[in-house]
């Protein structure tokens, strides 16, 4: 199995989730293309650990998940308090810092 | 053969649980697709002998934050969003970006890479990359990362709080 079948399947994932950050609207949505670019990654390194026969790898996978983790809490919190005060999670129409 | 069959499947269920949560209109239904992602990509993560990775996967992601996203979304009661369709510039200009980001992220990958090992990636597991040794490496070397992960989660916890407390912004 080559390594280059999962590098491609994960930079096929990653462009995935470039589009949906571009395309979407919906900030819900654009959260969640970010956290399957993180994955496409973990992929990508998980790959690279396997090949190497390294566990290095893996750890950094662990330390990312975990970081994604606190990442989602954060800005889901964020994305409430947004929505409480502006009664919409459409990023075209959250512009603080517009005025 | 197995392994590459395994493979092919479990990619086509993750491309198409991430093409289903780009174009599907409710942000409920672009989660429950992107929940088939992370399980596609959790039995990868056991076809390269990643099980601890693979089990974290789906405890972490397709458990844990997948409900998080599925609680706000129905806590804020969201009508349906309008669909991709229609044409405007910069739509175009956005998918003109992503499958320049393709081009590049393929290019790279085509090209040989300097110091990559020969061989295929190992069908037997390794023991290097085990539970034990994953556990073992997480523990010393990286001790001192692993104690700031746990501050750094505590921390997005005491934030999350905060931020979605009722008169805090």
């Amino acid at each position: 199995m080559d390594l280059t079948w999962y590098l491609s399947l994960s930079a096929v994932l990653f462009t995935i989730g470039v589009l949906g950050v571009l395309l979407r609207r919906n900030v819900i949505v654009v959260f969640l293309s970010v956290e399957l670019m993180l994955n496409s990654v973990n992929l990508s390194l998980v790959a690279f650990s396997q090949a190497f026969g390294d566990v290095e790898g893996q750890i950094l996978v662990f330390f990312v998940i975990s970081v994604a983790a606190a990442e989602a809490a954060v800005g889901l919190a964020i994305v409430i308090a947004l929505f409480r005060n502006k009664l919409t999670i459409n990023v075209d129409e959250i512009r603080l810092f517009r005025g | 053969m197995l392994e590459l069959f395994l493979f092919f499947v479990f990619a086509v269920f993750a491309v198409a649980g991430a093409v289903g949560m780009l174009v599907s209109r409710s942000p409920v239904a672009s989660a429950l697709w992107m929940v088939q992602t992370m399980l596609a990509l959790a039995c990868l993560y056991l076809t390269l002998n990643a099980t601890f990775i693979g089990v974290v996967q789906v405890l972490v992601y397709a458990g844990a934050i997948m409900v998080l996203f599925l609680f706000v979304i129905m806590l804020l009661n969201l009508e349906e969003a309008p669909t991709l369709s229609g044409f405007s510039w910069a739509r175009a200009a956005a998918f003109v970006a992503g499958v320049g980001v393709l081009a590049l992220l393929l290019a790279v990958v085509s090209v040989r890479l300097v110091g990559l090992p020969d061989a295929p990636v190992a069908a037997e597991p390794v023991v290097e990359t085990s539970v034990v040794a994953l556990g073992v490496a997480l523990l010393t070397r990286h001790a001192f990362s692993l104690e700031i992960i746990a501050a750094l989660l505590l921390a997005a916890t005491i934030g999350a709080v905060l931020l979605a407390k009722k008169r805090f912004v």
